[in-house]
């Protein structure tokens, strides 16, 4: 074993045209934004204010940055499949072969779940839910930052994984014995273990943290059954994450053990079992993926609330919808293997409870349309989020229902019918629920509104795009396409997969324009700026605050009498009210130990992916050293005095006074 | 002023009355991690693959020690949590230096069990049934290991600092991990050695 365990540099694949391009252009890109920052003298700022900034909203902002990010690379993976399966038609082969093309769509199905929707969920969680309670921050500030550097540290394995070695070629799931070291002898499935298992941490640190906020921190009069919808779906989610990240943890350490010491959890000989890391994984990856729509419901839910100017129909039953889906989402987890064989009543129990969980989330569909009956609906970006939601998200429930019927799914199981069911909730669920969330809190978190006409045509092309790419999956999965094909030999299907191609270029432009939204909206945003901190007319805390908010958030923290707190507020006169003495707010030190844990941990993980196991010593020790540092500094909090809290709030009342009476 | 100093005063023990809330909620994830190794347990202890089975390698007499130092290990950590309410500094420390040697008897047998397993040729890579115990047992004495380092930590702050808000606070959450650690360790005795031996 040399110094550098398995590294060398055979490792950088430089044989591999695509990729050394695309390293070229990130390269490129890279250098263009340091110059950019060099020049603009931004280094400081965005050490000081960013880096190590233990704000809520800050982290929510860096959170949302990076699943941006990861949704560009995420969506590169995608449209080079989709490409590539137009192309390498009638037994052609076409440019991707298939030890890459296995890679693209591992790196695809892991980045657009663990790299894209979790932190995009996580990031609208950390901005909205402790202005939505009342709080000043989250219970464990310096631990919500380790949090964001912890999952930007997976981030980072997956994208070195990239010029450096190889990712994964065994589908997101990662299955043994297909991941054992038998058959996966290369570096690629330990990149999926340690960048999974270190953002998973910085996941479980997360939901923690939000579960004490949540419980500890409501503003005074807050009963629980009073808090805002969106919290509510977030604590939902919080207690799925707390209950199912620990089994994705033990899962991976198995699969870690049989890798790298021979042990024998999923192997073919010494008696392993294989189909005992299929269940843990789904025990985990079921749950995972109500942990990623109930926030959406609650997002839906605000916008509906809002637009329709009318108070949220059946807020307790939409309580209790939610809570019932977060419960009946942890027994449903064979459904992703009725195939295995197990007992015809055994496949009946877990398809039964999988078609239950569609009374629940029929109550909320039902709850929505109500709000909006007899209500003027404004439709604006958000809402048009929300009403294509409504229609996707039904069809993608209801061919749910159909795989839960285990007959079918012997017929349909790992066929593309089963991936354009899956796109059909994730995308037209959580993901059109974060982009309505995103344009919803935008000014809220930024301090302007987003240009409402590029908003729409972002919306329309992804709309149709979703539909065009994923409604002939349905087809193909009927006429027997399985997944992770990567060529076909069938004319029959050969029309279809090109309607796909052309749906995912399509959803390309919907990305463009967002893109394109974000900067127009930045240069207009004089004009397009938000004085009142109350752009929508909106019903819960967060907009009672300006826009950005106050880094402490409240001055004086209200007391709650209504589920919709500000409208109340608004209906008693109690709103935008000037005080005569404002007090002293404890506010916490911003601090640097989560970035450098997180680097000696992501240090860690590389080194154990390559092996070298003298560098992995030292990035435990030394996360572990910076931790006891920070447990024995004592300088970190600090008190906002009274003159400072009332200039700031003096300038935003003026400004609101403004905006209001324009 | 003064009510801002009681509010300030007030703000703090919040803060410490989250930690040791949020410290708790961290150890019900943790019970689901050892839940997963427990449930992986119970599938494949009977994978023997033609070798050993639990009946031909555990000595109950010599894990009755083992339980009998972590079970007093939770008593004595008990009487330094009442010392440490009671601000007695001297009784604190020596209470958790002998929480700590119950410990160190704790792991020193479990490495010298596994040790000896290892040697007679039934290592982890034997057999799924063995992979399980290891990794299971293992994962339960890589907590308590942690533990005492914990604990050490927990000792130079209390030599250091005094019994302050924040020690006694850092004490709850170490003792609660602690007596956790005991109540997993009956459920393994239980699931792995006496239902194993029998």
């Amino acid at each position: 074993m040399s110094f550098l365990g398995k590294l060398s540099i055979e490792a950088v694949p430089y044989h591999e045209p695509i990729i050394m391009i695309t390293l070229g252009v990130v390269a490129i890109l890279g250098l263009v934004l340091a110059v950019l920052i060099t020049k603009a003298k931004q280094w400081g700022t965005l050490w000081n204010d960013w880096i190590t900034s233990i704000d809520h909203k800050r982290l929510g902002v860096m959170y949302i940055i990076l699943a941006m990010i990861m949704l560009l690379r995420g969506f590169a993976d995608a449209i080079m499949m989709r490409t590539q399966l137009a192309v390498a038609t009638n037994g052609a082969e076409g440019y991707l072969p298939p030890e890459h093309y296995d890679q693209i769509f591992t790196a695809h199905g892991v980045i657009m779940i663990i790299f894209m929707a979790m932190p995009f969920m996580i990031g609208l969680m950390n901005i909205v839910l402790p202005l939505q309670i009342g709080a000043r921050d989250v219970a464990f500030p310096f631990l919500n930052n380790l949090s964001f550097w912890l999952t930007a540290g997976g981030a980072i394995l997956v994208n070195i994984s990239l010029g450096l070695g190889e990712f994964a070629k065994t589908g997101w799931v990662a299955y043994p014995p297909l991941a054992g070291l038998e058959f996966s002898p290369g570096v690629g499935v330990d990149y999926y273990i340690w960048a999974l298992q270190i953002s998973g941490l910085g996941t479980l640190l997360t939901a923690v943290n939000f579960l004490v906020t949540v419980i500890k921190m409501r503003a005074p009069g807050m009963k629980l059954m009073q808090m805002p919808i969106f919290t509510w779906t977030c604590t939902w989610a919080n207690i799925l994450i707390a209950a199912s990240f620990p089994i994705l943890t033990a899962v991976l350490a198995m699969l870690t053990l049989d890798r790298y010491l021979d042990f024998h959890f999923f192997t073919n000989e010494a008696g392993g079992n294989s189909m005992m890391y299929i269940n843990l994984f789904w025990a985990w990856g079921h749950p995972e993926v109500y942990i990623l729509v109930l926030p959406a419901f609650g997002i839906f839910s605000e916008i509906i609330s809002t637009f329709t100017g009318k108070r949220l129909f059946g807020y307790k039953s939409m309580v209790y919808a939610s809570g019932a889906i977060a419960i009946l989402g942890f027994i449903v987890w064979l459904h992703h293997f009725f195939t295995m064989g197990s007992s015809a009543n055994v496949n009946a129990f877990f398809g039964i409870m999988t078609m239950v969980i569609a009374v629940p989330t029929g109550v909320k569909l039902f709850n929505w349309l109500f709000t909006m009956y007899r209500g003027r609906l404004v439709i604006g970006v958000p809402v048009l989020w929300t009403l294509g939601f409504m229609v996707t998200f039904t069809i993608g429930g209801m061919t749910g229902v159909l795989l839960a019927i285990p007959g079918a799914d012997y017929v349909l199981h790992n066929s593309l019918f089963l991936i354009a069911h899956f796109h059909n909730t994730i995308i037209g669920g959580a993901v059109f629920g974060y982009l309505a969330g995103f344009a919803f809190w935008f000014p809220k978190a930024m301090g302007f509104k987003l240009n409402e006409r590029l908003g729409k045509y972002s919306f329309w092309c992804w709309q149709i795009g979703f539909m065009l790419a994923f409604m002939p999956l349905y087809v193909l999965g009927f006429m027997g396409m399985t997944r992770r094909l990567n060529h076909t030999d069938n004319p029959d299907w050969n029309i279809w997969l090109y309607i796909a191609a052309f749906g995912a270029l399509v959803i390309a432009f919907g990305i463009f324009f967002q893109l394109l939204q974000l900067f127009v909206s930045f240069k207009n945003r004089e004009q397009l700026k938000d004085t009142t901190g109350d752009p929508w007319n909106g019903h819960t805390l967060e907009w009672s605050t300006a826009s950005p908010p106050q880094f402490y958030n409240f001055a004086h923290i209200p007391h709650i009498r209504d589920i919709d707190a500000w409208t109340d507020m608004k209906e008693r006169g109690e709103s935008y009210q000037r005080l005569d003495k404002y007090e002293p707010i404890h506010m916490p030190k911003n601090t640097s130990a989560g970035v450098f844990m997180s680097a000696c941990f992501t240090t860690m993980c590389f080194a154990m992916i390559w092996h070298i196991w003298w560098l992995a010593i030292i990035g435990l020790i030394g996360g572990i050293a910076v931790f006891i540092k920070r447990c024995y500094t004592s300088d970190v909090d600090y008190y906002v005095q009274p003159d400072e809290v009332e200039r700031i709030e003096d300038a935003h009342l003026t400004a609101a006074s403004k905006g209001v009476n324009a | 002023m003064s009510t801002v100093a009681t509010d300030m005063h007030h703000e703090h023990e919040h803060h410490e009355n989250n930690n040791v809330f949020g410290f708790w909620i961290y150890l019900m994830t943790d019970c689901l991690l050892f839940a997963s190794f427990f449930a992986t347990y119970a599938v494949l202890f009977m994978n023997t693959a033609g070798g050993v089975s639990g009946k031909d390698i555990f000595e109950l007499d010599f894990v009755a020690v083992e339980t009998a130092a972590l079970l007093l290990s939770s008593i004595t950590f008990g009487f330094s949590m009442i010392c440490a309410h009671k601000q007695n500094k001297g009784g604190t420390l020596l209470w958790l230096v002998v929480t700590w040697a119950f410990g160190a008897v704790f792991i020193g047998m479990e490495i010298y069990e596994f040790h000896h397993l290892i040697e007679h040729g039934n290592g982890p890579q034997t057999s799924a049934f063995l992979t399980a115990f290891f990794s299971l047992v293992g994962l339960h004495g890589l907590h308590v290991t942690s533990g005492l380092i914990w604990m050490t930590i927990m000792i130079i702050e209390v030599l250091r600092r005094g019994l302050g808000n924040q020690t006694v606070t850092r004490l709850s959450a170490l003792s609660l991990f602690w007596h956790f650690l005991d109540i997993v360790w009956i459920c393994v005795f239980t699931v792995v050695y006496l239902m194993g031996a029998v």
